[in-house]
């Protein structure tokens, strides 16, 4: 059943970009409903205040204003609050303290941005015209917007049911072992790092066109998903917004998530309740600015973390204090992302048998923070590798020595935080990576370079991570609200043709092409016969939605599970029509054939046999139809090796990326082009986190990186030509073999970076961002230290 | 954002000192002011529109006089809220000296902006506020020294 020019493996072309690059892919904005109104909401511009008054009066009295509604009126109609779909319990016993958060304030405002009311009026110009007009009265309360400081005795407090701000104090592995393990160490390294606040910038900003339909008593939602059917059941289970049946989510196009776009706002939240209440179709569309201080933020972590190595650089223990910066309210997978996926990834590549980790999630008065490419992993490989290549330094060891002496080589492998990694060949990535790199050309390198006056530096980071999220019971069993199966429909036309349904959901990752290549593959047919539907929740029965690099480990196994009921039956109906045995049945160049003989159906002639059911197996069912939900047995692990080479102009502090060389082991690949994408695409997130992104807040709580002015995307000119491989075991766990690859790059990238940096300029104190300012001041550091010598 | 200046004008303190009293002399030269109304002898409302960097916005604020020494010294204190584009407030110290050419005005202000303006428009501000108070001193003299004035004389 090969089939070499569309099947796994192949370097199929993207079926979706001829829509995408030639300007016809149909986004939630392109959306135009019949008698639609547009909303704008009035946002608050303090960090954290009491709402004393709102006058609507103004507002409401200009011409194509339909209504100005805000939070009593929500709620009133009995609109339930957001809530966070995962509860983390505190090492106490105590469960996580959720603060109270409606989709419009109604009290008090906690960070700027925190709606307070919506205008609905007949053009977006108008209101937003309107919204201007809306005068709410504030009462500015003090506002706290570090994760250390909210902590700190005194601090303002921003939910009342979470004293100190705390959320939650939580902890995995053994504290007495690590504490133990530290104290046997011949070699402490200890280090204070920081994780920066990221904002996603989707290139698509979100968006909701939401109709009510008052006969049907029934709504529509298009909006800019990631999981049209958890956003379905989110609105109906505990927002209130309609029952399942009486609410149809569609994500068409979606341009981009990253993450931000798996949660439910309180902007569709309110869209949807605004039709009801003003019975026209109500559209909204963030721009920019607006979606600096909505889309739920990334990382933002404090930590300290102390490593001990005995006498032969071996771990003997690994201690970590976290503090997570969850912003003013819970976002919807927030509590897991500095918990379950973050330390539970603690221990790395390596054999560490003594480990611990505290985590202590607060509130402060920022935007909301949840899951961003990576999501907790990346804080996590950020934490280990730069304390390893720290070590290595301290030590006087090669950081690839050091870290081939710890190494895991021996899978399944159960870690002290309660993951058993599957599979993985570390140092065949180490090895695949130093190869590509040249590293044994280095030095020569470093020599030329400080002829030209720059500082060459080169740094490692060896990865891994968790995804295909996940076992259901595993998840259930620490806290999470929902299942993380997937769920898929192979559906063969009478012509045979096939549509499979998916509960993936594609914003980028290219699924109308791999998902499509497993079935050409599968059934040796033309890519072209195979076409994919996604991202509907009343043409799709049910899925988990895309993020966590779930859609191959996860959503691609379920296809394969639907796949083998439709073969087990085209077995049966060709066995039943050629007068053989299903055994001898092959399936090959679009013809089901007896092996070894001329007899042969024609892939069509099975579909049509199958509805006409002229002539099938006594008590077979007619069609060709087949649906399987798939629940994976454990998390996949990507893994590899990241090698960044850097040169620093030590007069300004500005650093190059030269040379970025990747080897990735993500199981099976189905398409290397997409896997490669991907990898450049994760490569650009964390070099830009490295080295040039960071959402900054005033004291008083107000962002000053709101535009492109201030916060800093990485542009193609700011990265190399990357050097990506792979080097792959096959992962155990799921009927393909595949590992995931959507996160990778974003994970493993940031620490090779600040590695590469230390390394060049000789001073391992350095945080991200990289910016030239923060490199020449740690390179004033060293001429500091070297002149009082 | 905290700023500093000093303007020398050429007219006697207490000519100075009333036209920085008078709400009319300060809507003709405050940029932007379209109404300003005594609600007290040391309070007045005032509307301003403003552009800092991308945003536009009109101000609705209070403007409050206090620790006045007159003709030597008072606090300017004000607050505005500009709707969507979010808010400003700040004050200055504003010192009179005599001096042979006329009067030393010099003051030491202090702003805070929030919301739209902060996001868009906080490395644009400190330009920004050096021009509105620039613009406000330029207006000022011109407005003293110009020969409609009868503090001249």
């Amino acid at each position: 059943m090969a089939n070499g020019a569309t099947g796994i493996g192949a370097r199929v072309k993207r079926k979706e970009d001829k829509r995408f690059i030639t300007g016809k892919g149909k986004y939630t904005d392109d959306v135009r409903m019949e008698n639609q109104a547009y909303a704008a909401f009035v946002r608050s511009p303090h960090a954290h205040a009491n709402i004393k008054s709102i006058d609507k009066s103004a507002a409401l009295a200009m011409e194509g204003v339909v209504d100005v509604l805000d939070g009593h009126q929500l709620t009133g109609d009995g609109i339930g609050n957001i809530i966070c779909g995962w509860a983390v319990t505190s090492k106490d016993g105590s469960p996580m303290n959720m603060g109270a958060w409606s989709a419009l304030a109604t009290q008090k405002v906690r960070y700027v941005g925190d709606a307070v009311a919506v205008v609905i009026a007949d053009t977006q110009q108008l209101a937003r015209l309107a919204a201007e007009a809306v005068e709410v009265e504030y009462e500015e309360l003090p506002a706290v917007v570090k994760a250390d400081k909210s902590l700190a005795k005194g601090a303002p407090e921003i939910h009342e049911n979470a004293p100190g701000n705390l959320i939650y104090d939580w902890e995995i592995g053994d504290e007495a072992k690590a504490d133990a393990g530290l104290a046997a160490a011949k070699h402490i390294t200890e280090m204070e790092i920081t994780n920066n606040r990221l904002s996603p910038n989707p290139m698509e900003p979100r968006s909701a066109v939401a109709t009510y339909d008052e006969a049907e008593e029934h709504y529509t939602l298009y909006t800019t998903s990631q999981n049209p059917h958890v956003a379905r059941l989110v609105l109906s289970a505990f927002y209130n917004v309609a029952p399942e049946h009486k609410l149809r989510v569609i994500a068409p196009d979606v341009g981009g998530g990253f993450g931000a776009k798996i949660y439910i706002y309180p902007e569709e939240i309110t869209c949807l309740w605004a039709s009801m209440k003003t019975n026209r179709s109500v559209k909204w569309t963030a721009d920019r600015s607006e979606a600096f201080i909505t889309d739920a933020h990334g990382r933002d972590h404090i930590s300290t973390a102390k490593m001990g190595f005995d006498e032969n650089g071996k771990i003997t223990g690994f201690k970590v204090d976290t503090i997570a910066n969850l912003g003013a309210y819970m976002s919807l997978f927030s509590s897991s992302v500095p918990t379950y996926l973050y330390a539970t990834l603690l221990s790395g590549q390596y054999d560490i048998q003594n480990l611990h980790a505290n985590v202590r999630a607060v509130y402060t008065n920022t935007v909301p923070v949840d899951a961003y490419r990576g999501a907790g992993r990346p804080e996590a490989c950020y934490l280990i590798e730069r304390m390893m290549e720290t070590a290595a330094r301290e030590l006087g060891m090669k950081p690839a020595e050091l870290r081939a002496k710890n190494f895991i080589r021996e899978f399944p492998h159960e870690t002290p935080v309660i993951m058993t990694y599957d599979s993985g060949d570390f140092d065949a990535n180490l090895a695949q990576a130093e190869e590509a790199a040249d590293v044994a050309g280095f030095p020569a390198r470093k020599a030329e370079a400080a002829k030209r006056g720059k500082l060459r530096g080169l740094g490692y980071s060896c990865y891994i991570e968790a995804c295909g999220i996940a076992p259901s019971a595993a998840v259930g069993g620490l806290g999470a609200g929902v299942g993380l199966w997937e769920s898929a429909e192979v559906r063969v036309n009478p012509v045979g043709t096939i549509e499979i349904l998916t509960g993936s959901h594609s914003h980028g990752q290219g699924h109308e092409t791999t998902f499509a290549q497993i079935v050409a593959e599968r059934f040796d047919l033309p890519i072209d016969n195979v076409s994919i539907v996604h991202g509907d929740t009343d043409k799709v029965q049910f899925g988990m939605g895309t993020y966590g690099s779930r859609s191959g480990a996860v959503g691609m196994s379920a296809i394969v599970k639907a796949m083998d009921k439709v073969e087990a039956k085209v077995r049966k109906i060709a066995a039943h029509q050629l007068e053989a045995s299903e055994d001898d049945i092959v399936i090959e160049g679009g013809e089901v054939k007896v092996a070894g003989t001329d007899k042969a159906l024609g892939w069509h002639e099975i579909g049509l046999a199958a509805y006409t059911a002229h002539n099938l197996p006594p008590e077979m069912e007619p069609g060709l139809k087949e649906s399987a939900f798939y629940d994976p047995s454990n998390f996949t692990f990507p893994a590899g090796t990241y090698i960044c080479e850097v040169e620093v102009d030590p007069e300004t502090g500005r650093t190059e990326v030269v040379q970025f060389t990747a080897s990735d082991d993500f199981g099976t690949i189905i398409n290397p082009m997409i896997v490669e994408g991907q990898v450049h695409g994760g490569l650009a997130q964390g070099i830009g986190q490295a080295m040039m992104e960071q959402v900054i807040y005033d004291d008083d709580g107000q962002l000053i990186t709101g535009s492109y002015m201030d916060y800093t995307m990485p542009r193609a000119a700011d990265l190399p030509f990357y050097s990506v491989h792979h080097a792959s075991t096959t992962c155990p766990g799921n009927p393909l073999g595949m590992k995931g690859c959507g996160e990778a790059g974003a994970i493993g990238s940031p620490p090779a970076v600040i590695n590469a940096i230390t390394d060049a300029i000789g001073n391992n104190n350095l945080s991200m961002p990289a910016t030239p300012q923060n490199v020449w001041n740690a390179l004033q550091a060293v001429t500091a230290s070297q002149a009082a010598e | 954002m905290d700023m500093t200046g000093e303007h020398t004008i050429a007219a006697p303190r207490e000519a100075v000192w009333a036209a920085l009293n008078d709400v009319e002399v300060l809507k003709l030269c405050i940029p932007g002011c379209e109404e300003i109304e005594q609600t007290s002898p040391t309070t007045m409302e005032a509307k301003v529109v403003q552009k800092i960097g991308p945003v536009k916005a009109k101000f609705a604020g209070a403007i409050e006089l206090l620790n006045i020494d007159a003709p030597a010294s008072y606090t300017i204190r004000g607050e505005g809220n500009g709707g969507v584009a979010g808010f400003a407030k700040g004050g200055a110290d504003v010192v009179l000296q005599e001096v042979p050419e006329g009067t030393l005005l010099s003051y030491e202000a202090h702003a805070q902006i929030g919301g739209k303006l902060a996001r868009l428009g906080s490395r644009l501000i400190d330009a920004t506020a050096k021009k509105l108070a620039a613009k406000f001193f330029d207006n000022f003299q011109e407005h003293l020294n110009g020969p409609d004035t009868p503090e001249e004389g």
